[in-house]
């Protein structure tokens, strides 16, 4: 008797877990209404990029407020996202991308941040306070910036090669085959064809997203490979001379060799990627007080230049800039490196049902 | 089921009574079962129900920022007849094959020498081909990159041999043999398993009857060995079929396999409903057919 | 039962051959795994002369300590439960005929042929549900729960293929001499199946070990492992430091198995003496 209602008891609680599963996440939302400025409601748990903050910086934060920090990382915003979404994640913040912050937005998998408990919000420069994928920056707080562009090999290709496109989708690639990278990412690369063609990267247009697709269908011939782990030590260690990737990975790899002179990076003049990561607060967060006191201590002037000066990309914090090491900022501000101008870069935002279109191009593209 | 096994139990019958064999059958049965039971259990609540509810979202809708249960349609197995899928396919099965093949070349001849030897021998080999698998995987990749590249050792040998310079690098070449180096002990421990087991006295009473070592080898050793066999195909033609980090590092992500092709459908493309279809319908496949070659007397070869 | 004899002497070269080729295919980039830890570059393909900082680094990196320890807990952990649970279960499917024993034995397929990324996604529904209903918060015992799932079918298959065939008459022979069934199990039949575990064994080790995607969906804060640590790094690009903590393991496990043989021969000595 006794073991019959026991089993019966499994057997309902299993029942239950396979239909609340099959319904959909609905945990309890958590809020930070109640918090004032500085205050910390227990541990922090960060889950953010590898190598994106120092080990001894988040220590600091912790000792600061007496509290513990623990971080994990991840490699995708792709693999971030679900786990954020299918609730109790157990992180406090996370920090995803762009497009990945208007996703959570519409997913209601972040939370809206209470600005009063921000003061250092002031610190942010204009450029990043209002972006297209969070209006007003209700949900996200920038965190750091860069963007996708190319990298060359200058001691091979010499100094006049053309600051387009064309080098890895033109006539001028077929001097260089087998030694050029393109990044293994559908939206990036795809992107990239598109910014030659003249197009917007954001396109839902499916006749423009072909003749990218085309584009990248016969620039194949000439990769090394799609690659997106390692476009630059490929390039340093001479494997390629033409890398499609990002600012800061490039910019930090060229200074691991021994001649950082002969490697340039550029947003070709058609344009490219501005890609900004961003801090947010999942729905569920067990601890939004500490979350929301964390993100203020890292838009602190002093913090956040001692965040990009460890990790070598932008800061959207204009107070940080000034504390910036000099090679960085004089990267950062080089005019050589964005060579069609602030206009001509996008960030890459969620296109919704249309992203499918985006990943199929790509697998058609490779064949 | 019941009915079909008690005659032959009472025509093993010869020494016991048939009534006695017919309750020892009944209580081995029971105790199958039990045995059965724990992982049975385990499998059912960790695997079956999330399996199901992955079903569930087979015919479920993609949205922008996740899955909507809801509007059930079967859209995502109408999506598998694309000529695209067949042909990501067709070439994911070649690999695999092609790789289960070496796999088996090469381990065959190690577990069958790895069994010949003392018992001390035989656990140390089998430790020193798990060892460099405890070393991380992305640095082993890493490390064949290195060899591969066009300024490692491979390509340096092939000059200094008069081959010129190769790189192998970002070549299919460097998937198999990438693929043969992460999978190959998962065909060592099957075969050694059953090789080791096999009684040394019917190959020598084969060797004795005049049988050339082939012989013996393909009418003795072989058959005996049939388990192992087909154990490793499995445990490397599966997770070859379904590789994709390896052919991402290795072989430059050219051209799309099964394995990243799945994964594309889970994370970028955010299209689980498509990406549980295409992993239902592969799992219902290769299931079937492994049930169907067991069925037709593959276990008993 | 006599094991496999000695074969033939041009065989046998052969054979010998292809041992030697096969470890040096398994080492050979292990070898470079080794050199490249010593390197002073941040990229595990480049030489930029010899230095100790990776280790050094290693020793002061509390994350890739983390992550290191927690990969060994989970992998020590899922290993003894799936040896068993999949031992077992062998041994059910091998020896006996019960009911929904090919149900069963399809079960025990399944864990292997699902691509691994959708058994990351479904464990993740389901965890995160059920965490909802039970209040836990995900870590070890996700991981564990998760890494058992896959490792009991491949345990269950390596044992099998060593048990296919064999007959149990020896183990109904020691019932028959008064044994009880877990003495004929104990002294018989355990010793008969012990290779075919040893590989299960280690198999289910080096899965658990190496396992990235599954691990990552069902990992909560604090829980990182070490290949995911790693698969993080791709990003900004992986650096030698792990390769030095892939030597780290490797010398640990060869010390384990130097340690194994001598204490085998001092057991061995002892013996003799007496």
């Amino acid at each position: 008797m006794k073991t019959k209602k026991w089993l019966g008891r499994i057997g309902s609680v299993l029942a239950i877990t396979l239909i609340a599963a099959a319904c959909g996440s609905d945990g309890s939302e958590s809020s930070a209404g109640e918090c004032a400025v500085d205050e910390v409601d227990g541990d922090l748990a960060l889950y953010n990029w590898a190598e994106y903050i120092d080990e001894e910086h988040l220590a600091a934060f912790a000792e600061e407020f007496d509290i513990s920090a623990t971080m994990d990382t991840y490699e995708s915003n792709e693999v971030m996202q679900p786990k954020i979404a299918a609730g109790n994640s157990g992180y406090d913040v996370i920090v995803p991308s762009d497009y990945m912050v208007g996703i959570l937005i519409a997913g209601e998998h972040i939370q809206e941040l209470n600005q009063d408990l921000l003061p250092n919000l002031s610190n942010i420069s204009e450029d990043f306070s209002n972006p297209s994928y969070d209006p007003d920056g209700k949900y996200s707080v920038p965190y750091q910036w860069g963007y996708t562009g190319l990298a060359v090999n200058t001691a091979v290709l010499g100094d006049d090669y053309p600051r387009s496109w064309d080098i890895v989708f033109g006539d001028y690639a077929d001097d260089y085959s087998g030694q050029i990278t393109l990044l293994d990412d559908p939206r990036e690369t795809l992107g990239a064809a598109l910014k030659s063609l003249g197009y917007s990267l954001n396109t839902t247009d499916q006749g423009e997203l072909d003749e990218a697709q085309a584009l990248i269908s016969d620039a194949k011939d000439n990769l090394a490979a799609f690659n997106t782990d390692s476009s630059d030590e490929l390039l340093t260690s001479g494997e390629t001379v033409i890398a499609h990737g990002y600012s800061g990975d490039m910019f930090t790899q060229f200074l691991e060799t021994d001649n950082p002179d002969d490697y340039a990076f550029f947003v070709p003049e058609e344009g490219g990627t501005r890609w900004i990561d961003n801090m947010a607060i999942p729905f569920d967060a067990p601890h939004p007080c500490t979350a929301h006191t964390f993100i203020n201590w890292l838009l602190d002037a002093e913090e956040g230049a001692t965040l990009s000066n460890w990790n070598y990309y932008g800061t959207p914090n204009e107070a940080a800039i000034d504390g910036l090491d000099e090679e960085l900022n004089a990267f950062l501000t080089d005019p050589a490196v964005l060579v069609g101008g602030l206009d001509s870069v996008e960030s890459i935002a969620d296109t919704g049902d249309f992203e499918t279109s985006y990943a199929d191009a790509f697998t058609r593209a490779k064949g | 089921m019941t009915a079909t096994l008690e005659p032959e139990a009472s025509i093993d019958a010869d020494v016991a009574t048939p009534e006695f064999e017919a309750a020892r059958e009944q209580q081995k049965r029971r105790q199958g079962l039990f045995m059965a039971l724990p992982a049975y259990l385990y499998l059912f609540v960790f695997f079956v129900i999330p399996l199901v509810i992955v079903i569930v979202y087979s015919f479920a809708t993609r949205t922008r920022f996740g899955t909507e249960l809801s509007g059930w349609n079967i859209d995502s197995y109408r999506r598998l007849g694309d000529p695209l899928v067949r042909d990501i396919l067709l070439r994911s099965t070649t690999l695999a094959v092609i790789t289960t093949l070496i796999c088996l070349l090469l381990a065959y001849p190690f577990a069958y020498y790895m069994s010949t030897r003392s018992e001390k021998t035989r656990n140390l080999m089998l430790v020193f081909v798990m060892i460099p698998f405890w070393t991380n995987f992305l640095v082993r990749n890493y490390a064949w990159r290195v060899i591969l590249g066009s300024d490692g050792p491979y390509s340096r040998l092939s000059e200094a041999i008069g081959f010129g310079e190769g790189r192998l690098l970002f070549t299919n070449v460097a998937v198999i043999l990438g693929l043969v180096y992460g999978f190959l002990p998962f065909m060592i421990l099957p075969l050694y398993a059953a090789i080791e087991r096999i009684d040394g006295r019917l190959l020598e009473a084969s060797r004795d009857l005049y049988a050339s070592g082939f012989q013996s080898f393909r009418h003795v050793l072989l058959p005996l060995s049939m388990p192992g066999v087909v154990a490793g195909s499995i445990l490397v033609f599966v997770p070859s079929l379904g590789a994709y980090v390896t052919p991402a590092i290795l072989g430059g992500a050219k051209t799309t396999l099964l394995g990243s092709y799945i994964v594309t459908q889970f994370l970028s493309a955010r299209d689980w409903p498509f990406g549980a279809a295409l992993s239902f319908v592969l799992m219902a496949v290769m299931l079937t057919s492994t049930i169907v070659y067991f069925r037709k007397g593959g276990r008993t070869l | 039962m006599s094991g496999i004899t000695e074969p033939r002497s041009t065989t046998k070269r052969v054979l010998q051959a292809n041992i030697w080729l096969v470890y040096l295919f398994f080492y050979a980039p292990i070898l470079v795994l080794v050199i490249y830890s010593f390197s002073d570059s941040r990229n595990v393909g480049a030489w930029g002369g010899f230095t100790l900082d990776w280790y050094r680094d290693f020793g002061d990196s509390s994350a890739a300590k983390g992550a290191l320890s927690n990969s060994l807990k989970i992998a020590v952990v899922s290993t003894i439960v799936a040896v068993v649970l999949g031992t077992i279960s062998a041994l059910a499917l091998e020896r006996f005929t019960f009911r929904g024993k090919q149900v069963f034995d399809a079960l025990l397929y399944l864990p292997i042929i699902i691509p691994d990324v959708t058994m990351a996604v479904m464990l993740l529904l389901f965890f995160s549900e059920a965490a909802n209903i039970f209040g836990f918060s995900k870590g070890f015992a996700t991981i564990t729960l998760s890494h058992i799932a896959f490792s009991i079918s491949f345990v269950s298959i390596v044992v099998r293929a060593r048990l296919a065939g064999m007959d149990d008459k020896l183990e109904e022979a020691a019932v028959d001499l008064y044994a009880t069934k877990w003495q004929a199990f104990r002294h018989v039949t355990l010793p008969l199946i012990m290779p075919g575990i040893i590989g299960g064994a280690l198999l289910a080790f080096t899965l658990s070990l190496d396992d990235v995607v599954i691990t990552e969906f069902v990992t909560g804060p604090g829980w990182t492992t070490l290949p995911v640590y790693v698969f993080g790094l791709i990003r900004k690009g992986v650096t030698p430091l792990i390769n030095a903590i892939s030597v780290v393991m490797l010398v640990a496990s060869m010390g384990l198995v130097a340690l194994s043989l001598l204490t085998d021969r001092a057991r061995g000595e002892s013996a003799e003496i007496e």
